[in-house]
């Protein structure tokens, strides 16, 4: 009877913890997919502001980024959580492609060192994160094994997916490569720098994560 | 330029540790070979094999580039999956092929389901040059 009531009390706290834990939606893949595009978009759509920077230049995103307090409304549904925008996941950073970008030297090797510093932070994050929404550029090769190797984790780590084929709006943009690439997923194309099919996408986030 | 491949057969890395698996492919990447390993690494050393070759990076060290080749398990039956991870259980996963190189040679590599395409930099020329392989 004591063991019953002690497992009782124990499921009531860690339901009420899980509860007041803020749910913590991440936002992955490699870089220059518009992971702060996307950011940035929801943020406007539900806070009216701005997360971070967005640039040509690879890995301009190059620490852990995190919006708290963000809550999408659905009908009379709310999904609360806190948005972390992650660095873009690379397994080569040389400090010469920022210099052909217009970079100056001592710059293009500050930004090479801190975008390694944050290939390793947001892949430390991985294991912090409740649901991840997985940037895709739709206009590239999905087959590439950076985006394997990030999907595989979540799949292990049992963390919900839900994969976003963004910048629709680009002639080349092809969602359905990526749908065959990863069949087993929920993809959704849109652009986030447009705002297009934003609709679908929340829809979809509350799916997988409400 | 010539270019060397090594190939690692899955008993030379059953016995280490992630660890050890990591380094012993790192390290023969920055000797500058092409490896070929039989098998693959699970995904969370795929993704500790990102995060130790980030660490590494320095002005002669510039990365990796990493595809896998793994047979697809979508159209399989139910039974032969099973027979499969069971398989894989006992014997480790020797399934599939996984191939990693220097960033510094090897430009990118582009991969489908069957076929991997890997192009390598050419200190001569600012061209590349294709190796096709056919799973």
């Amino acid at each position: 009877m004591i063991k019953l009531v002690k497992k009782f009390m124990k499921k009531v706290f860690r339901d009420l913890f899980r509860k007041r834990k803020s749910l913590k939606l991440g936002l992955y893949g490699p870089p220059n997919g518009g992971k702060t595009t996307l950011a940035n978009r929801i943020c406007l759509d539900w806070l009216g502001e701005e997360m971070g920077s967005v640039s040509n230049i690879e890995h301009e995103t190059r620490e852990v980024q995190i919006k708290e307090k963000i809550t999408v409304k659905k009908g009379s549904n709310e999904l609360s959580f806190s948005l972390v925008d992650t660095p873009g996941i690379a397994t080569r950073i040389d400090y010469e492609d920022f210099l052909k970008k217009g970079l100056k030297e001592a710059e293009a090797k500050k930004r090479a060192k801190e975008a390694t510093k944050g290939v390793i932070d947001a892949i430390k994050w991985l294991d912090n994160m409740d649901v991840v929404i997985v940037v895709l550029d739709s206009t590239k090769d999905p087959y590439s094994q950076v985006n394997i190797t990030i999907i595989g984790n979540l799949a292990a780590r049992d963390i919900p997916v839900l994969i976003v084929a963004n910048k629709t709006d680009m002639k080349k943009s092809s969602v359905k490569k990526i749908k065959s690439a990863f069949p087993q997923y929920e993809v959704i194309g849109l652009s986030a720098k447009k705002g297009t099919n934003s609709e679908e996408f929340y829809e979809a986030l509350f799916a997988i994560a409400g | 330029m010539g270019l060397t491949l090594q190939f690692v057969p899955y008993f030379e890395i059953e016995k280490l540790s992630s660890l050890g698996r990591i380094r012993k492919l790192l390290n023969a990447v920055k000797e500058g070979n092409i490896v070929l390993l039989e098998g693959r690494l699970t995904k969370e050393e795929e993704a500790e094999l990102i995060k130790t070759t980030m660490e590494e990076i320095n002005s002669d060290f510039k990365g990796i580039e990493l595809a896998v080749i793994y047979p697809e398990s979508h159209n399989v039956d139910f039974f032969k999956k099973m027979k499969q991870q069971l398989f894989n259980a006992i014997l480790g996963d020797r399934q599939g092929l996984t191939i990693l190189g220097p960033a510094s040679i090897v430009k990118e590599i582009k991969k489908d389901p069957n076929k991997i395409q890997l192009f390598t930099s050419d200190p001569k020329s600012s061209g590349r040059r294709k190796k096709k392989r056919r799973g």
